[in-house]
C-alpha cells in the first residue's frame, strides 16, 4: 500500500511533534475579501451560480445565526473567534478545465503525493487514461473549499449513484438537494451549524438509488490550504431503501499560526433497509507544542435512520485539532433501526476535545452502540460528551455504551459525561465507563521483549482502541494505527 | 570471553508505601557462557528482585554494586537494549495486554530485537512460519496467537507462552523466574524442553526455582542457594537434592 | 437564564434581610441551568413562600406518631425550623461547636439556605469520643411557608457518630436544610437519611462533607417523598486516605420529582470513594441522578467507583441520568456503571410459575434490585429501620 509506506517513511523523518503535513501549496488563489455579512453570502452564492432558492435558504440561515450566541457548555477553552477577521471563500484560479494530464497544476499534484494520496489515484485525478479501472476507492479531492476534480463519476452513474461535489448538486439535482438539505441538521440548529448553512462553500453529494449496493467506498480528503480561510464543508448523503454505502473522510492541515475556524456539517439520510457507514480520520493541524495555532473544530454531524431497519455507523478517530467539538449523532425513527458509534480521541500537549454522540430512540426495537476510547497526554484535555435518550415510543430498545479513558502522564484530563434519559419502561440502557493509565507493568513487559517506550505506548494505546479502529475500512485502519502512535510522541519518558 | 554474566555486591530497593526497603545486599554472581544456573531460596529472599533488576524494571533502585553482561554495564541499559543484547526474562506471572494481539505483538518484538541486533527483518509470511513451528513443538493452539496477549491465558498458557516468545527472541542469556509455578507436569516438561532445546556453548540460563522439581528437567551446572539478598552458598546440582529433603536451615546457619 | 421576576424570589429576597443580593444574582434556576436541567424549579417560581409558625408540641408529636424512628439514642427534633425543646436531648457526649465552616457557593440550595438560614444542630463530637446514636427530625406543616435549617456537624479526630437525618410534614411548604460537615483525622460520620416529605411538599437539601485524613463520611439517602426533592451532596477528601460513601434509593411514584445528586472531590492522594444509587420509578415518577466524580492533580492513587441504576414500572415513568467522570490525575482507578430499565419477564414469569401472584412476584424483584443499595448501611438495625420505613 503506498499512501501508507510513504507515510511510514515520512513520519521516519519527523522531527518531535513537527506536524507532518505542514506545508502550503502556493497556487493562485481566488479569495473574497475578509468578513462576514449579507453581502459575504450573496458573493458565495452568486460565485457558485446558485438557485435563488439555495440563497433565500443560506441568507434565512445567516440571520438566524445573528441572533445566536455560540455554546459554552463543552469542556473547553480558547479566546474568543473574530468572525469578521477570516475569508469565507477562496478558490483556485479557475484554468480551461482539467481534462487533460497537462492541466492539472503540478503544484496540486505534489500535494497529494505529501497527502499520501496513492500514485495510482494521483494518476487518476490527473486524468491518465486506464487509471479508472484499476481503482478500488473514489477520491473526491476537496482543495481549499473547492473541488477540483472528481473521479469516478461515470463508474458510479452507470450504477446509479450520484457522488458530485455539492455546489454542483445544486445546478444539476436542485430537487434531490432541496428535499434533503437541512432536513437532518436543520439551518438555525445550533451556531456552528447557522454559520456553515450560511457560509459553505463545498463538499460532497452522495445520493445511493433504491437496491443499489455502492460499487466502491467513497472517499475524501479535505485540506485548508488558504491563510485565514474557514473551512465550512457541507456533506449530504442519502441512501435509499435497501442501498448501501461507505463514507470515508480524511482531514490534513498545513501548520500556520493563526488558528482556523472549521465548521463542517455532514447529513446523512438512510431509508428503509438501507445502511450508511461513515468513517472519518482526523488530522488537522494540531498546534505546536505551547498550543499556538491549530485548527478549531466545530463539527455537526447528523445522521437519520428514517426507514425501518436502517442502519447509520459512525467512526472517527480524532487526533488532530487544537480544539474538536463533535458529536456525530444518530436519530433513531424506523422500527428497528441501528446506530453506532465508535471513537478514539487523542489529544497530546496542549489540544482540547469534547467529543461524543447522540444516539435518540424514537422508535420500537431500535438499537445503538457506543465505544467510545479517550486518550489524553500533555497538557490536553479530553472529554466524552454523550446522550441517549429513549422515547415513549422506543420500546424495546436497546443501548449499550462502554467509554474507557486512558490517561498518559499527570498533567492532562480525561472526562466522562453521558447523559442518559429514559421515557419508556422497556428499553434498556447500559453504560460503562473506566479511567486508568498505562500500567508500568505492562510497559515493562513490551520493553523487555525489546521494544523501545514509544513502540511499546503505541501498542499497548492500539490495543485499547482495538474495538474501534477494527470498524475502519482496511485502508485507514492501518494509517489511523500509525496516526495514534505519532499523536503520542513526545508523551512519555 | 570469560566474562558473560557478572555481578558484584549488588544492593537494590524498592519503595515500599514511602520507605526503602533494601532487598538486595551485596549479592555476587557469575554465570559463564554456556552453562545453565539455577537459584533457590525461600520466599522473600530477593530471588525475583535480582531478575527484574538484571532486567531492568525501575521500581528498583540500585543503590551498589554492578552486574555486567558481555562485558557491558547492564544496569546502564534501557529494557529493550538488554533484550536486544541477548537477555531474556520469563515472567513469574506476564502482565495481560487487552486487545493486543498475541501473533502482531510477537512480531513486533522478534522485529525490534532483529533491527537492533542487525539483522534483518521478518516479513509476515516467514514470520507466521517461524512462530507455527514454534508454537506445534510447544503444543500451543492457533488460537493463542489470535487471543491478546495473555488476556484470559490459563496459568500453564501464559508460561507457554513465554517460552514462545523466548524460542523465538533467541536469547543468549535466560532467567526464568518461577516458570515452573502453576505447571502440571506435561507442561512442566514442555517448558523444559524448550529451554533444553536452547542449550548451547553460546547459551545461557538463570533458573530462579522454589523447587527441586524444575531441576529434574533442566540440570543446572551450579546451583547456588539465596537468602536474605545474597548469595549464602554455591554448589553442584546436587545441592539441590539435599535442600528438597533438609531445607534451607542448615545453608542459613551456615551462613549466619 | 432565571427566573429573576418569580414571586418565590421576590418573597425569599424580601425576607433575607438584606442578604439576598446574591440570591437575586443567582435568580431561580430553569432547565437552562446545567445542574437543574432535569429538576425545574418551576413547581415553586409562583409561589410568595413566608417564613412558618412556630408548631404546638401537640401538632408535632402528631407527626412524630407517624414516622418509623429509632427507639434507643438521642433524638433533637425541629418543628418549621425551631428546635422543640421538650422533644429534644443531644447526646451527653457532644458539645456546641465553635468552629467555622466555610460556606459553600455556587449552588442555589445552599445560596437559598445562607439568605434565609435558621439555625439547627450545632454540635461538636470530641477526639476519640464515639457519640452513638443521634436522630434528628426535621418537621414542616404550613402553606406556602419555607424552612431553612442550618446544621453543624464536627467530629474531632477519631470522633465517631451515626445520625439518623428524617424530614416529614404536612401541607405545601419547603424544606431546605442544610449541613455543613467536618469529619476529623480517623474520624467516622455516618449519615442516614430518610426523606418522607408531604406529598405536596418541596425539598431541598444540601450537605456539604470535609473529610481529613482517614476519615470517613458514610452516607445513604432514601429519597422518597416531596413533589419534588433534591438531596444534593458535595463531599470533598482533602486528605490523604480520605474515604466517602454516597450511596442511597429513591422511590418515586405518582406526578414526582425525586433527585439525588452529588459531588465527590478526591482533593488529595489514595482517597477512596464508593457510590452506588438505586431508583425505582412507578406511575409518572420522574427519577434524576447526577453524580459527578472529581479528581484533582494531586489526588493520585484514587480509587473511585460508582453504580447507578434505575428500574422503570410504568410506561409514564422516566429517568435521567448524566453520572460524570472529570479526572486530572493519571494513576488513578475510576470506573461508573449506569443501568435503566424495566423488570425482567423471565424472572417474573419464573416467579409467577411457581405460584407468586404477579404483584408479589413484581415486589419480590423489586426489593431485589434495592436490596444491594440497602446493604451497605452498615448497621442492622437501621437497616431494618430503613426497609420499615420504605414500606410505611
Amino acid at each position: 500500500m503506498p499512501a501508507v509506506t510513504e507515510t511510514r517513511e515520512t513520519v521516519e523523518k519527523l522531527a518531535k511533534s513537527s506536524y507532518e503535513w505542514g506545508f502550503e501549496t502556493d497556487i493562485e488563489m481566488d479569495i473574497a475579501p475578509k468578513g462576514l455579512n449579507e453581502e459575504t453570502v450573496r458573493l458565495i452564492s452568486e460565485r457558485k451560480g446558485e438557485p435563488q432558492w439555495m440563497l433565500d435558504w443560506r441568507l434565512k440561515a445567516f440571520r438566524a445565526w445573528l441572533e445566536m450566541e455560540e455554546p459554552t457548555w463543552a469542556h473547553l477553552h480558547h479566546p474568543p473567534i473574530d468572525y469578521q477577521d477570516a475569508h469565507y471563500f477562496a478558490q483556485p484560479k479557475k484554468k480551461p478545465g482539467p481534462k487533460s494530464l497537462d492541466e492539472v497544476d503540478p503544484e496540486l499534484l505534489k500535494t497529494y503525493a505529501k497527502l499520501g494520496i496513492p500514485l495510482h489515484e494521483q494518476a487518476l485525478l490527473a486524468g491518465v487514461e486506464g487509471a479508472e479501472e484499476r481503482l478500488p476507492v473514489a477520491v473526491d479531492a476537496v482543495f481549499d473549499s473547492v473541488s477540483v476534480a472528481t473521479t469516478f463519476r461515470k463508474t458510479l452513474a452507470e450504477a446509479g449513484v450520484i457522488f458530485c461535489p455539492i455546489s454542483d448538486a445544486i445546478r444539476e439535482y436542485p430537487e434531490l438537494v432541496r428535499k434533503y438539505l437541512g432536513t437532518v441538521v436543520p439551518a438555525g440548529d445550533n451556531f456552528f451549524a447557522a454559520l456553515n448553512s450560511a457560509v459553505f462553500t463545498d463538499g460532497s453529494f452522495v445520493y445511493i438509488p433504491e437496491g443499489v449496493r455502492c460499487p466502491m467506498e467513497l472517499s475524501t480528503y479535505f485540506r485548508i490550504n488558504a491563510r485565514n480561510t474557514g473551512q465550512f464543508e457541507r456533506t449530504l448523503i442519502i441512501a435509499e431503501d435497501r442501498a448501501t454505502v461507505s463514507y470515508l473522510e480524511g482531514c490534513t492541515a498545513p501548520q500556520r499560526d493563526e488558528n482556523q475556524l472549521h465548521a463542517a456539517v455532514v447529513e446523512l439520510i438512510a431509508m428503509e433497509d438501507a445502511s450508511i457507514k461513515y468513517s472519518t480520520v482526523q488530522n488537522w493541524y494540531p498546534g505546536d507544542d505551547e498550543g499556538r495555532g491549530g485548527i478549531y473544530n466545530f463539527v455537526t454531524k447528523r445522521g437519520i435512520c428514517r426507514g425501518a431497519r436502517s442502519k447509520i455507523s459512525w467512526t472517527q478517530v480524532e487526533t488532530g485539532s487544537a480544539i474538536t467539538w463533535k458529536y456525530p449523532s444518530c436519530v433513531l425513527a424506523g422500527e428497528g433501526s441501528v446506530g453506532e458509534f465508535y471513537s478514539v480521541a487523542v489529544t497530546n500537549n496542549h489540544q482540547q476535545a469534547d467529543t461524543g454522540t447522540k444516539m435518540i430512540h424514537l422508535a420500537p426495537n431500535t438499537r445503538s452502540t457506543i465505544i467510545a476510547k479517550t486518550i489524553s497526554a500533555g497538557h490536553s484535555d479530553s472529554t466524552y460528551r454523550g446522550l441517549v435518550r429513549m422515547q415513549p415510543k422506543a420500546r424495546n430498545a436497546r443501548n449499550f455504551t462502554q467509554c474507557d479513558s486512558l490517561l498518559i502522564g499527570d498533567q492532562c484530563g480525561a472526562h466522562t459525561v453521558p447523559y442518559i434519559e429514559s421515557r419508556n419502561m422497556t428499553a434498556r440502557v447500559e453504560h460503562e465507563a473506566t479511567t486508568s493509565k498505562i500500567s508500568e507493568d505492562q510497559l515493562f513487559y513490551c520493553r523487555s521483549r525489546g521494544l523501545s517506550e514509544e513502540d511499546a505506548v503505541g501498542l499497548i494505546v492500539n490495543g485499547f482502541c482495538r474495538e474501534v479502529l477494527k470498524e475502519l475500512p482496511m485502508e485507514f485502519a492501518v494509517e489511523a494505527q500509525k496516526l495514534l502512535q505519532i499523536s503520542l510522541e513526545g508523551s512519555v519518558g | 570471553m570469560s566474562d558473560f554474566l557478572k555481578i558484584q555486591g549488588l544492593q537494590a530497593r524498592i519503595d515500599a508505601d514511602g520507605t526503602p526497603k533494601d532487598i538486595l545486599k551485596g549479592l555476587d554472581l557469575e554465570v559463564p557462557k554456556g552453562e545453565i544456573h539455577a537459584i533457590m531460596g525461600p520466599n522473600g529472599s530477593g530471588k525475583s528482585t535480582l531478575s527484574y533488576v538484571l532486567a531492568g524494571r525501575d521500581d528498583y533502585e540500585v543503590t551498589g554494586g554492578s552486574a555486567t553482561f558481555k562485558g557491558q554495564d547492564l544496569l546502564a541499559l534501557e529494557p529493550e537494549e538488554r533484550a536486544a543484547l541477548g537477555l531474556f526474562l520469563a515472567f513469574q506471572s506476564p502482565v495481560e495486554l487487552p486487545g493486543v494481539n498475541n501473533a502482531n505483538f510477537l512480531r513486533t518484538a522478534v522485529n525490534a530485537v532483529r533491527r537492533a541486533r542487525g539483522e534483518a527483518e521478518l516479513d509476515a509470511v516467514a514470520f507466521l512460519k517461524a512462530v507455527r513451528a514454534e508454537t506445534k513443538h510447544l503444543s500451543m493452539s492457533d488460537d493463542m496467537l489470535k487471543r491478546a496477549v495473555n488476556v484470559g491465558f490459563s496459568g500453564g498458557e501464559k508460561k507457554r507462552n513465554e517460552v514462545l516468545q523466548m524460542r523465538l527472541l533467541q536469547p543468549s542469556f535466560a532467567i526464568l523466574d518461577e516458570t515452573d509455578s502453576g505447571l502440571d507436569i506435561d507442561a512442566l516438561r514442555i517448558v523444559a524442553e524448550g529451554v533444553n532445546s536452547l542449550r548451547s556453548p553460546d547459551f545461557s540460563a538463570l533458573v530462579i526455582t522454589h523447587h527441586q522439581r524444575l531441576l529434574d528437567y533442566i540440570v543446572p551446572d551450579r546451583v547456588h542457594v539465596m537468602a536474605h539478598g545474597r548469595i549464602i552458598h554455591s554448589g553442584g546440582p546436587d545441592i539441590a537434592k539435599t535442600l528438597e529433603k533438609q531445607g534451607y536451615t542448615q545453608f542459613l546457619e551456615a551462613a549466619a | 437564564m432565571t427566573q429573576n421576576a418569580a414571586p418565590a424570589l421576590e418573597a425569599f429576597i424580601a425576607r433575607s434581610a438584606g442578604q439576598g443580593a446574591v440570591l437575586a444574582e443567582t435568580g431561580l434556576p430553569t432547565r437552562r441551568v446545567e445542574a437543574w436541567r432535569y429538576t425545574p424549579l418551576r413547581s415553586i417560581a409562583d409561589t410568595a413562600w413566608q417564613k412558618a409558625a412556630p408548631l404546638t408540641t401537640e401538632t408535632v408529636t402528631a407527626l412524630l406518631a407517624r414516622l418509623v424512628l429509632p427507639e434507643t439514642g438521642a433524638r433533637v427534633v425541629y418543628g418549621n425550623g425551631q428546635l422543640m425543646d421538650a422533644l429534644s436531648a443531644l447526646p451527653e457526649a457532644v458539645r456546641q461547636a465553635l468552629e467555622n465552616v466555610s460556606p459553600l457557593k455556587g449552588l442555589f440550595s445552599a445560596t437559598l439556605n445562607t439568605a434565609l438560614g435558621e439555625r439547627g444542630l450545632d454540635i461538636c463530637v470530641p477526639a476519640g469520643t464515639d457519640a452513638g446514636l443521634l436522630t434528628l427530625v426535621s418537621l414542616s406543616d404550613g402553606q406556602d411557608v419555607s424552612t431553612h435549617l442550618q446544621h453543624r456537624i464536627v467530629l474531632e479526630d477519631g470522633a465517631s457518630l451515626t445520625l439518623y437525618d428524617v424530614s416529614a410534614g404536612e401541607g405545601r411548604y419547603i424544606a431546605n436544610p442544610r449541613f455543613d460537615i467536618v469529619v476529623g483525622k480517623g474520624a467516622t460520620l455516618r449519615h442516614v437519611k430518610v426523606q418522607r416529605e408531604s406529598l405536596t411538599g418541596t425539598h431541598l437539601a444540601i450537605v456539604s462533607a470535609d473529610v481529613a485524613e482517614r476519615g470517613e463520611y458514610d452516607s445513604f439517602t432514601l429519597n422518597q417523598g416531596s413533589s419534588l426533592a433534591r438531596h444534593e451532596a458535595v463531599v470533598t477528601l482533602g486528605a490523604p486516605h480520605a474515604m466517602a460513601h454516597v450511596n442511597g434509593v429513591q422511590i418515586v411514584d405518582g406526578q414526582r420529582l425525586n433527585d439525588l445528586t452529588s459531588m465527590i472531590h478526591h482533593a488529595a492522594p489514595d482517597g477512596s470513594s464508593r457510590q452506588t444509587v438505586k431508583t425505582v420509578l412507578s406511575d409518572a415518577g420522574q427519577g434524576v441522578f447526577q453524580g459527578k466524580i472529581l479528581v484533582d492533580r494531586v489526588a493520585q492513587k484514587t480509587d473511585g467507583y460508582q453504580m447507578n441504576q434505575a428500574l422503570l414500572l410504568s410506561e409514564r415513568a422516566q429517568i435521567n441520568s448524566k453520572p460524570e467522570l472529570e479526572i486530572y490525575a493519571d494513576d488513578v482507578k475510576c470506573s461508573h456503571g449506569a443501568t435503566v430499565g424495566a423488570l425482567d419477564d423471565e424472572q417474573l414469569f419464573y416467579l409467577r410459575s411457581r405460584g407468586i401472584p404477579e404483584a408479589e412476584a413484581r415486589d419480590i424483584l423489586v426489593r431485589a434490585f434495592l436490596i444491594d443499595a440497602l446493604d451497605l448501611v452498615a448497621d442492622e438495625g437501621l437497616r431494618d429501620l430503613l426497609l420499615r420505613s420504605m414500606t410505611s
